[in-house]
């Protein structure tokens, strides 16, 4: 496979498009937890439950058209390689406890991959929704007709005081989580995060890194969503998260400004340090790729590096993930081997670029 | 309810304390709960695991001498997928729709503490029994905003909803009808 071929698969289609804020906002993400009303939870169903589960995904699923997004396509996860799942985790379209759970899962892809719907995961249904940059009220009606369609085949277990019924008590209600991810190597470098994630987190909102829960801030990229989910409607939640989410973009905007005025000599410096070792390194390890990755896209954005497309970052993030260089590699590879491997696919890359 | 230690705060902890087969009732408020070492959390808050533990399930460890703790409704169990009272209370998860009516009188203080004190949905319904939902629920409205005209003596505004809710109730009545 050519690069260019390979890279297309890194991202998903919607990714490429550009939204409003996305020099800071890389995408807007709504989830639904939604579960059948006269089924046991997936956690502690039984297996044949769960292939009912499945059949009626298949053979309702398959192949059925939504709207004007094309095609949808049910994939068992059980049927995908071990790298195949670990490159579907990697782009965010399944999470990890459905990989782990493969036997009984599945999931339904529309053909941008824009919306997935992960079946037999803690819930029945896990409705994913992105849109690239801020756009979370957009994303929350797009989720909401995702849903009105697939209820005309699922009656959902739904009370009038609880509202939806999820395995979780965290998720009960909306069953919504509405996130964001950012890219903040402002606020990072200026050690603000450190102040403002506990402001945030105040707020009844959560901030993580990239790949989750407990996952650090790799390539300053940060994930922020609401944590409550019942007692307030789903467009109070994301109204809440959308002020949140202005504010920060703003406060990253005039630290960008402060660094460019303050220390500009430096943060060139830093900066083309950074696209240095992307360009030249033979060995590099995701952490530091990843460093320097959010270091480049910043020079993008502030006007240091030029004729290099933002959604570099996007893609190679995604790309220099041990499930990526595997999948592109056929087989699975050594630490040593994958940073090799990574530094390779980097360098060509930008080298594309330039031609 | 106010906690029987302090009086100040909301008893949001219900224990029941065995010494030597008597059972005595214990209400207490979390912080009182922790400092007289009924329940221990972990340094950096607490996950839902250890809260849901925390408020149902006492960590024998952290009990004082010898009493003993335990939750009067361990043994109940759902009637549709199996899980107890005691399951639930140890994964943090239900097992069912069904789960959340068994445990119903219990769920309250879980949900209060995981949202932010809300126990009540006000979020989107599923279009198939939406109309009967949202119907109560605008009724309820107009009824709390008549309450209040009356007590302001705005009677004229107030008359002016009482037909509202009237037309309301009357159109639910024709539907159930119908159904039935
Ligand atoms: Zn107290
Ligand atoms: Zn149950």
């Amino acid at each position: 496979m050519s690069l260019e071929n390979f890279m297309s698969d890194a991202i998903s289609p919607w990714m490429k498009e550009n939204g409003p804020d996305c020099d800071i906002v890389m995408s807007s993400r709504i989830r639904l937890a939604r579960n059948f009303e006269n089924r046991t939870f997936p956690l502690i169903a039984k297996a044949e439950d769960l292939d009912d589960v499945l059949d009626f995904f298949q053979e309702s699923y398959q192949d059925a058209d939504f709207n004007d997004r094309g095609k949808l396509q049910f994939l068992r996860i059980a049927d995908l390689s071990p790298i195949e799942k670990k490159v579907f985790v990697e782009k965010h379209l399944i999470s990890p406890h459905l990989a782990e759970h493969a036997e009984e899962a599945g999931v339904l892809l529309s053909e941008s991959e824009q919306v997935s719907i992960m079946v037999n995961e803690e819930d029945h249904l896990r409705i994913q929704l992105y849109l690239p940059g801020f756009q979370l009220r957009k994303a929350l009606s797009e989720a909401f007709e995702v849903d009105d369609w697939l209820e005309q085949k699922i009656t959902y277990a739904f009370d009038e005081e609880r509202g939806y019924l999820t395995t979780c008590p965290t998720n009960v209600g909306t069953g919504l989580r509405a996130s964001v991810m950012m890219h903040l190597p402002a606020l990072t470098m200026t050690h603000q995060m450190n102040r403002l994630t506990p402001a945030i987190n105040q707020l009844g909102l959560v901030v993580r890194g990239i790949y989750g829960e407990g996952s650090e801030a790799q390539g300053n990229i940060y994930q922020i969503s609401n944590q409550i989910t019942l007692g307030k409607s789903e467009q109070d939640i994301v109204e809440d998260l959308e002020s949140v989410v202005s504010q920060l973009v703003e406060q990253e905007r005039q630290a960008r400004e402060t660094l460019t005025e303050e220390l500009s000599i430096q943060l060139e410096d830093r900066i083309f340090r950074s696209y240095g070792t992307l360009r030249y390194s033979r060995i590099i390890e995701s952490k530091e790729a990843a460093t320097c990755l959010s270091d480049v896209r910043l020079g993008i954005d502030i006007g240091y590096i030029q004729d290099m497309p933002q959604s570099i970052l996007n893609e190679l993030m995604v790309l220099i993930q041990p499930g990526f260089l595997q999948h592109y590699a056929k087989r699975s590879l050594s630490g040593r081997e994958r940073d090799v491997l990574r530094a390779s696919l980097i360098r060509e890359r930008l080298h594309l670029e330039n031609n | 309810m106010e906690c029987q230690e302090c009086h100040i705060r909301p008893a949001t902890l219900h224990l029941t304390n065995v010494v030597n087969g008597q059972k005595t009732e214990m209400h207490v408020c979390e912080h009182c709960a922790k400092e007289n070492g009924y329940v221990s959390y972990g340094q950096e808050g607490y996950s839902l695991h250890n809260l849901l533990s925390g408020l149902f399930h006492m960590n024998p460890s952290t009990v004082q001498g010898h009493k003993h703790f335990s939750q009067a409704p361990a043994a109940l169990a759902c009637p549709k997928c199996g899980l107890t009272y005691n399951e639930f209370t140890r994964i943090g998860k239900f097992g069912c729709a069904s789960c959340y009516e068994t445990f119903e009188d219990n769920l309250n203080p879980i949900f209060r503490r995981v949202h932010s004190g809300n126990t009540k949905h006000e979020g989107k319904i599923p279009k198939r029994m939406g109309s009967g939902i949202e119907k109560k629920r605008k009724i309820a409205a107009y009824r709390e905003s008549m309450q209040q005209f009356i007590q302001e003596e705005e009677f004229e505004k107030a008359a002016e909803l009482r037909d509202k809710i009237r037309l309301l109730e009357q159109q639910s009545d024709e539907q159930e009808e119908g159904d039935s």
